[in-house]
């Protein structure tokens, strides 16, 4: 049940109203960080308030929810913002990501695909993607207005003179619907891949700075490259210790001062699932590993 | 196994019980009550209404007494709060040439009608500790009749020491927006654009962070910016709110509010359309706080740079800079955010560095060309 | 229904949602759908009797999305004492005469609008203030049909909407090259809606 004393989900209604006429606008143009109202909230600027405030706009009685932060359910953060919405809303929580409807993240996208339906919210620190490059709103904002990009491509290909490649592997910069750029939050370059034709509506909510934006489902989402140097994702020598997956994005763990580590899916849902169905990882009870 | 990240919900609770601890200190010293912050630690209730951006001593006592005095989280619970608050209705703007004065002062002129009143300050205090409020009891009060209180309130509204100029000429006409032009902006409704209006401008810094105000006021005095400020006036006292409810159609009443207001007093050059006159820079915050208020006027003089034609080259003529990190709650929480796990983006840059670092020491064929 | 208050004309205020709080989360999780999924149709489920010429969807919109912080616009055909009466009493939202001025505006009788061009469609910098137009026609299964692609269709969708102006939809096909500047539709007939966001390539 829902915590008295306060409205539903937390927000009066003046700015539910406020925040979903912006969503609105936000979907109706793909990819464009659209100015919004943004209150004060009992959790901090910095830690998820764009994306509380985004996920407290369109959820109801009937959602339910998951949040993670970095894959995983039981991060602190991720428990904190769960409770929140616990208490001032009295909504189911899960921890399985195709039973959700709303899916608040940090940092990640599941590795279990999303469907139709189901809407993922992004917490976003800084939504300009222009901004190391250029730290002025009136100006980014010009260059957006102006499909000004060409510094960013001079950014990227300045990595490759440097290093041989791009040096860029998270918060990676993307076209949405082949206009305006989009920074999708700090997530690894391994999920820009997943936000591409997803059948999923993914909201991006930025608190601090007061903006929100959003990809419609099925829409084009084209990570920054060129042609003699192809966007790819992270790939590792190791599979995950404990389900022995070899194709999601793991976390290292130092395991002692003399150079020991393992690594694990940084998604624990899908992890834990897998293991329930039956698979293991070099370091798991049978010590055998599959996947990989 | 790894499991570090789990029991979440368990280690939130019991750092909540550890910080409940923290905050009530030895139980064998008495609890301090709100009651006694509201009364005698004052100024940090002014500063915490006045960044909180809400009018309310004892919610702002209550918030210092939750935050043990860190009045910057003190000022986070007041706006979290003023957030949920419906909105019954606007003031009308507050005349602070009506103000009941405690203290006022003017740098310019000697003697000025009303007078100057030096009212509580602690500007001629010396600065050595008085031990005798270390004890109970100590602090003075006690000799102390009601009847010995210096420079009472003024019974009679005071005029402003701008006006006085204006009159002449010599001060630029108030830039506040006349009847009939757009309702002011509301920051907290409408994020910020650039370039700001004033409205929106002195609203952020009215809330805006007290430290950070006055090392950009400071900056300006020290040659980063062309201020030449005067005060003009700073005045300290308590004014009218009124609200015009819409049945009656008259403004009433609604009780008062203390509020100190700095005129700064800066010079100008004039141009081909306007004679040579000062100009204003303007300062404006909740209950008895000069410093603020000062290092607010003189920043509010430093943006308006590309108004009054000057240059615009220093930290504090730059709007976007000033009034984008001028908020404490905004600047609070993104700098600790970084102790939320960052797990996944650092997992991705040490395996970015790793392939750059390998591919230093063993370059690949093509790229050693 | 009970009325909550009377009218200018003396007659009784037809009443807004009985569960504001939830009628307008659940009627605007249907216009998120439909703005998501260019002309998908979506069904609102809210009791509500609102003053004619409002259908249930047309008034659950202004409901859900109109406040004192949304200049609305009407058309002649929605623009009664008793509309007005509801949309100030429920919403609050200022009520302007120019169509430039609207944020949003509200059609009874789309086959006689006023030209899309005639709202205003946001600036470069500021797409965002483009008008949100309500449009309000006899049915969503039957008129011309077009063809519509982009962002929220997989590859494309029919739709159709009975009794809107003729050159319609040559006019938003037109406004596709503004974009993203540019107005958004909703189309809202009985308790159904669907909506045409400027994204959204029109073929016909």
């Amino acid at each position: 049940m829902a915590e008295q004393g306060y409205n539903f989900a937390y927000l009066d209604e003046q700015t539910k109203r406020m925040i979903r006429r912006a969503i609105l606008k936000a979907v109706a143009i793909p990819g464009y960080q659209v100015p919004f109202g943004s209150r004060e909230m009992p959790l901090p600027f910095g830690w998820g308030t764009g994306g509380i405030q985004v996920t407290a706009s369109i959820i109801g009685r009937d959602d339910t929810l998951k949040v993670i932060d970095q894959g995983a359910d039981d991060t602190v953060n991720a428990v904190s913002i769960r409770k929140f919405f616990a208490r001032t809303a009295g909504v189911e929580t899960t921890e399985r990501t195709e039973d959700a409807t709303i899916l608040q993240t940090r940092h990640r996208i599941p590795e279990t695909r999303l469907g139709a339906g189901q809407i993922l919210v992004y917490q976003v620190p800084i939504p300009e993607p222009l901004r190391w490059l250029e730290p002025r709103e009136a100006e980014t904002r010009k260059m957006h207005a102006l499909e000004e990009y060409g510094v960013m491509h001079v950014r990227l290909y300045e990595d490759i003179a440097r290093f041989g490649h791009i040096a860029t592997s998270y918060d990676y910069p993307v076209r949405v619907n082949g206009r305006y750029l989009m920074r999708p939050s700090p997530i690894p370059k391994f999920d820009n891949p997943k936000m591409d034709r997803s059948p999923a509506l993914q909201l991006f909510g930025a608190g601090r700075e007061k903006r929100i934006y959003a990809i419609p489902p099925h829409t084009g989402v084209r990570s920054l490259d060129f042609d003699d140097h192809p966007f790819e994702v992270q790939k590792w020598e190791d599979v995950c210790a404990l389900c022995g997956s070899g194709d999601s994005f793991l976390d290292e763990i130092v395991t002692d001062d003399r150079g020991g580590r393992m690594f694990v899916c940084s998604d624990t849902d899908y992890c834990g699932r897998r293991r329930e169905a039956g698979h293991a990882g070099p370091t798991s009870r049978n010590g055998e590993a599959d996947g990989a | 196994m790894y499991v570090a990240v789990k029991g979440g919900e368990k280690a939130i609770e019991a750092s909540h019980r550890l910080l409940d601890e923290a905050r009530r200190g030895d139980p064998s010293v008495p609890e301090v009550s709100t009651r006694q912050i509201a009364e005698q630690l004052g100024l940090a209730v002014d500063r915490v209404m006045s960044e909180g951006s809400l009018y309310d001593r004892e919610l702002a006592a209550l918030a210092i007494k939750q935050a043990q005095g860190d009045l910057i989280e003190a000022v986070f619970l007041l706006r979290a709060y003023r957030t949920t608050l419906p909105r019954l209705g606007n003031s009308e703007p507050v005349d602070t040439a009506q103000m009941a004065i405690r203290r006022r002062i003017s740098a310019t002129f000697k003697d000025i009608p009303g007078g100057q009143i030096l009212g509580p300050t602690y500007d001629y205090t010396h600065r050595l500790l008085d031990f005798r409020l270390a004890g109970e009891g100590g602090d003075g009060s006690d000799g102390f009749a009601p009847g010995e209180q210096a420079d009472p309130p003024a019974e009679e509204p005071v005029p402003r020491v701008v006006d006085l100029l204006g009159r002449e000429g010599l001060m630029e006409e108030d830039c506040g927006p006349a009847a009939g032009e757009e309702p002011p902006t509301d920051i907290t409704r409408e994020p910020l654009r650039f370039p700001a209006g004033r409205d929106a401008r002195l609203q952020t810094l009215a809330r805006g962070d007290e430290g950070f105000l006055l090392a950009l006021g400071y900056s300006t005095q020290r040659g980063f910016s062309n201020n030449h400020p005067f005060a003009g006036e700073i005045r300290y006292g308590s004014v009218a709110v009124e609200i015009v409810p819409e049945e009656l159609g008259f403004a009433i009443e609604i009780g008062e509010i203390e509020v100190t207001e700095v005129e700064m007093v800066n010079q100008f050059r004039g141009s081909a359309e306007a004679p040579p006159q000062f100009t204003r820079g303007y300062g404006l915050v909740f209950g008895h706080q000069e410093r603020k208020a000062m290092s607010m006027a003189l920043v509010d003089r430093a943006l308006r740079a590309a108004e009054l034609d000057e240059a615009s080259v220093s930290p504090a003529q730059d709007e976007e800079f000033v009034l984008y990190h001028s908020d404490n709650v905004e600047a609070s929480g993104f700098v600790q955010h970084l102790k939320l796990p960052h797990y996944v983006d650092f997992q991705s840059e040490l395996e970015l560095l790793r392939k750059l670092r390998a591919e230093f020491e063993d370059p690949p064929a093509e790229a050693a060309e | 229904m009970r009325p909550v208050a009377a009218a200018g004309n003396g007659s009784a205020l037809r009443p807004g949602f009985l569960a504001p709080v939830a009628d307008s989360q659940q009627v605007f999780r249907r216009v998120l759908r439909a703005m998501s999924e260019p002309g998908s149709l979506q069904n609102i489920a809210v009791d509500l009797a609102p003053p004619a010429p409002l259908d249930r969807a047309t008034a659950a919109l202004c409901l859900t999305l109109l406040d004192f912080e949304t200049p609305v616009w009407l058309d002649a055909a929605a623009d009664g004492e008793e509309v007005r009466a509801w949309l100030r009493f429920h919403c609050g939202c200022p009520l302007v005469e120019e169509t430039d001025a609207a944020r949003f505006a509200v059609m009874a009788a789309p086959s006689e609008m006023p030209a899309l061009g005639a709202f205003p469609l946001g600036s470069e910098a500021y797409p965002d203030e483009g008008t949100t137009v309500i449009l309000q026609v006899p049915s969503l299964e039957s008129g011309e049909a077009v063809t519509l692609r982009g962002p929220g269709i997989e590859d494309c969708r029919e739709f159709r909407a009975a009794g809107i102006a003729g050159g319609f939809w040559k006019q938003r096909r037109e406004m596709e090259a503004l974009f993203p500047q540019g107005v958004d539709l909703v189309f809202a007939s009985g308790a159904s809606l669907a909506a045409v966001p400027r994204s959204t390539e029109v073929r016909f």
